[in-house]
């Protein structure tokens, strides 16, 4: 290879002729012999490349996506970037996930693709940002083919549909011109990208391109996924993760038929939570689940607590409102604009809450499961994860392997959440493959699924504001009480707050006294990270507190907003971004027109409203719900997003509408509780994610166009739903919810 | 680690295998006879002996097991195999002619793009099924009815593809 084009800094494209004749567009590796390479995108050949495009002579295209897809559309949207500016025909194209990217580079990883992540709002943002190049190399390739066999200045031919197109309408299929375009010097400089008005895919819609797979049952996630000879494992974990085994009889258990053996597991000392076992656990290794769960069932097993088998949920929220009533107890400071303090002499008006928002679970479709195979100097795993880089992390560690002699394939995930970013099932399949020397296929239970989890903190949030003779607000106080998700995960001390509170969040920003502050709290319960965090939680507290506020002032709460947002600008943000209140003011604007928001004092059913930004993306809610004795109905849900430019409006529709549902479904029902340390959600009976029954039949969605950079929006309509649901709630009962989940306490409260 | 393996019992001399009675089912138009234990769930029959993986295992209550039995939703993880003597089963593998032509509800998901992870979409389609089975223009509260869980929120745009198929194809 002779150059390469710049994808990044440390990631250069470069192009390799399958034998076939095909064009490929990739990454070299450094001299890795066999890598861990999709054979589908490589053809014959396997030396040396890391492939993102491939085109055969037949015309085909085979496009090759990199971040675990867990239902965001990644493996639709990220493709089609790369095929417009390729100009390919998408009905040619094919998607395949990639797997992990990683190379050997001095015994150290190199993550060949760059960002890998999933369901982290960020796939879109890092996909615009350097994958267009790989479809650009493609076309300009394909083009310089076309101009030598013309005999034509590559200038003057154009591409569409996967064809390149001469000034006398002569015109060659990209299959055509593959074999040739491989033997073509790459440029030395990266090529100029598409200008916008020449998109053909980039905001058009299109449909998930697993569809067709899905619909017929024929797609394959980790669960699916089998390896000749391997064991079923199904575990049996203690209730406390820092507990231990008392007594344990296996007898009746190895009895069943097909069970093979029965394995101890515990966790590493000094290991990250999400890194190690979670907790110590008796698994049983079978020929097939159901001889597993049989066996399981007939272990005889006697845990004993931990230091965590005193822990309750109910005594750690007292503790939590004792913290925040306690005068002399001091926070860490997040943010701290102007004087509270003194604004408070100008007050013509105070208003004061207090919020509670519960434990939450995340209770993926698909439970945790990896399936792994140990061979002398390979591992091959498929693993349901969103950050595969993390996963080969925890397999390196306890493999011992070279970095490049561990593949991880990542087929579509069955629900992310923030879950998967956290790899201790993975540390139990490995485990379990070293100690029965053969290939394990790892389930959890759907009880263990729950009992399990890192979950979601609750928080009790105590919210002040201060408002003038002039009605405007002049001081803002957040304070939030709450076990932080990175406690326990080598995070600074000071930085706990991190995952609770954000700096940025509203109304930082556009009240001139502003402070927030976090109150740590301590607990054995494992946290961790979940979607939306921390904006699902603080969103609820502050745009019901607008509503509160904008009550006792007697105002229209739009009104509030907008004279809160105020003239637009741009308004520096401590993550290096900017608010733009014109935008956030623009899709609340809208939704309240959709919703006829002109009619929210005289019409029957409570209208709320709620907005937000997240990461320069803007969304608002707007809903109207119904109460009739004690059935809360939601009659419609209107959501508004501003991400900058769409990719797949199709997806984004599909993202927001599933977000609000997803929120409102928390919100309504959802609450993880304990006692004695102990899970008392054992499935979904006692977790009842909201059936269609309870959510809107519809959910109106309103995508402003735009230009800008794209911002992801896996969970932008996760943190505005439940407030804009509790605010109409109140406009239809007079009755403020400021516990969740909503419906336990409207229930309470009515 | 501690590891306890299974010990053939040497006192014991080996007979062979009772034969069993075999449960006689069928499984998306195919015979199958089903020599295991009987008290096997359906689930597992399907996803470890025929290797159907389409339907789904999320737990009680969530749906995604669900197959029809006899034109019948029913969740698979609660049917033992003792019971499916005789009975047609039908998966999401079924569902799709033999030519690999989409039933109209397949090509209505498609359509309406009504999948999220797509974990649940098996569900989804079989629940719907059986409801399109039972009432061919099922009106929203019946749609409501459908026991199907989903945390990626396709609810709307399945009950849109499954109006789609109640309108003859149209949205």
């Amino acid at each position: 290879m002779s150059a390469g084009v710049q994808l990044s800094r440390r990631r250069f494209l470069q192009v390799l002729a399958g034998t076939a004749g095909a064009l490929v567009i990739g990454i070299p590796l450094a001299e890795a012999a066999d890598p861990p390479l999709p054979p589908a995108l490589l053809g014959d050949d396997y030396r040396g490349l890391g492939a993102y495009v491939r085109i055969d002579s037949d015309g085909n295209v085979l496009i090759g996506t990199r971040d675990p897809d867990t239902g965001t559309g990644t493996s639709t949207a990220l493709p089609r970037i790369i095929a417009d500016e390729l100009d390919a025909d998408w009905n040619r194209v094919g998607v395949i996930p990639l797997g992990l990217g990683v190379d050997n580079r001095n015994g150290q990883p190199f993550w060949r693709y760059g960002h890998q992540t999933g369901g982290l709002g960020d796939s879109i943002p890092a996909a615009w940002a350097d994958l267009r190049q790989a479809g650009a190399l493609a076309r300009w390739l394909l083009t310089q083919a076309a101009a030598r066999r013309l005999g034509v200045p590559a200038e003057r031919l154009r591409c569409q549909a996967g064809t390149v197109i001469a000034p006398d309408g002569r015109r060659f299929g990209y299959g055509d011109l593959a074999e040739a375009a491989s033997k073509i010097a790459l440029p030395t400089a990266p090529l100029p990208l598409k200008s916008p008005d020449r998109y053909t895919l980039i905001g058009q819609p299109a449909g998930d391109v697993d569809a067709r797979a899905l619909v017929t049952g024929q797609s394959r996630y980790a669960i699916d996924s089998d390896f000749a000879g391997a064991l079923v494992a199904v575990l049996a974990h203690c209730p406390w993760h820092d507990g231990s085994l008392g007594t344990i009889d296996t007898a009746d258990a190895l009895a069943v038929k097909g069970v093979v053996k029965v394995v101890q597991l515990r966790p590493e000392a000094n290991r990250l939570p999400g890194q190690t076992v979670r907790a110590p656990a008796v698994a049983v290794l079978a020929e097939n689940t159901w001889a597993a769960l049989q066996g399981r069932a007939r272990l005889k097993l006697r845990w004993q607590p931990g230091a965590s088998g005193s822990a309750g949920s109910a005594a750690l929220e007292q503790q939590a409102t004792d913290l925040l009533d306690d005068k002399n107890a001091t926070g860490q400071l997040v943010r701290s604009d102007g004087d509270v303090d003194s604004a408070g002499k100008k007050a013509a008006r105070r208003v004061e809450a207090t919020y509670f928002q519960p434990w939450l679970a995340h209770a993926t479709p698909e439970p945790m499961n990896c399936l792994v195979r140990l061979d002398k100097d390979r591992a091959t795993l498929v693993v349901p994860t969103q950050a595969p880089q993390q996963a080969w992390a925890v397999v390196q560690r306890l493999t011992g392997l070279a970095p490049d002699q561990i593949e991880i394939q990542v087929p579509r995930v069955g629900g992310g959440y923030g879950r998967r970013l956290d790899h201790d099932y993975v540390a139990e399949a490995v485990m379990l493959a070293k100690a029965v020397d053969k290939p394990v296929r790892l389930l959890w239970t759907r009880q263990e699924d729950l009992a399990q989890d890192f979950y979601r903190p609750a928080s009790v949030q105590r919210l002040n504001a201060v408002v003038d003779r002039k009605r405007n607000l002049i001081a803002w106080t957040q304070r939030v009480a709450s076990a932080s998700a990175l406690a326990g995960r080598g995070v600074p001390d000071d930085r706990l707050w991190a995952s609770e509170l954000q700096a940025d969040q509203l109304p930082a920003g556009l009240v001139p006294n502003y402070r927030s502050s976090w109150y740590r709290l301590d607990s054995p319960i494992p946290r961790g990270p979940h979607r939306g965090m921390p904006h699902l939680a603080n969103a609820f507290a502050a745009e019901s507190f607008v509503d509160e506020i904008a009550h006792a002032l007697k105002e229209n709460p739009l009104d509030t907003r907008l004279r809160l947002l105020g003239e637009p600008r741009q308004i520096p943000l401590a993550n290096g971004g900017t608010l733009d209140t014109g935008r956030l003011a623009n899709v609340l604007r809208l939704v309240a027109e959709r919703i006829e928001w002109k009619n929210w004092l005289r019409s029957v059913n409570g209208l709320g409203i709620a907005c937000w930004h997240v990461n320069g993306a803007y969304v608002a809610h707007a809903v109207e719900a119904a109460l009739q004795g004690e059935k809360l109905g939601i009659v419609r849900a209107v959501c508004a997003v501003d991400v900058g430019r769409v990719i797949n409006p199709l997806g984004l529709e599909g993202q927001v509408a599933g977000a609000t549902l997803d929120a409102l479904s928390a919100a309504l029902n959802l609450a993880v509780t304990f006692k004695d340390g102990q899970v008392q959600q054992h499935g979904y009976k006692d977790y009842p994610l909201a059936g269609m029954a309870q959510l809107p039949r519809a959910v109106e969605v309103i995508v402003v166009p735009g230009d800008r950079v794209p911002a992801g929006a896996s969970f932008l309509a996760m943190p505005t739903a439940a407030p804009a649901l509790a605010n109409a709630v109140f406009r239809a009962s007079a009755v403020r919810v400021r516990r969740l989940p909503l419906m336990k306490e409207l229930l309470r409260l009515l | 680690m501690v590891q306890v393996q299974a010990q053939p019992d040497a006192s014991r001399p080996i007979a062979p295998e009772k034969v069993r009675e075999g449960i006689d089912l069928t499984v998306n138009g195919e015979r199958f006879v089903h020599t295991g234990d009987p008290q096997m769930p359906l689930l597992w029959y399907l996803r470890d002996v025929l290797r159907l993986t389409g339907t789904k295992y999320g737990g009680e209550l969530s749906g995604a097991d669900l197959v029809l039995l006899d034109g019948k939703a029913v969740p698979a993880m609660g049917v033992p195999m003792a019971r499916l003597a005789q009975r047609k089963v039908t998966t999401v593998e079924g569902l799709a002619g033999a030519d690999g032509s989409l039933h109209p509800l397949q090509q209505a998901f498609i359509d309406e793009d009504a999948i999220g992870c797509g974990y649940c979409t098996p569900g989804w389609l079989i629940a719907a099924l059986d409801l399109l089975n039972r009432k061919p223009r099922p009106s929203d509260d019946d749609i409501d009815q459908l026991p199907v869980l989903c945390r990626c929120g396709c609810h709307t745009r399945v009950r849109r593809a499954i109006r789609r198929v109640a309108n003859g194809g149209q949205s």
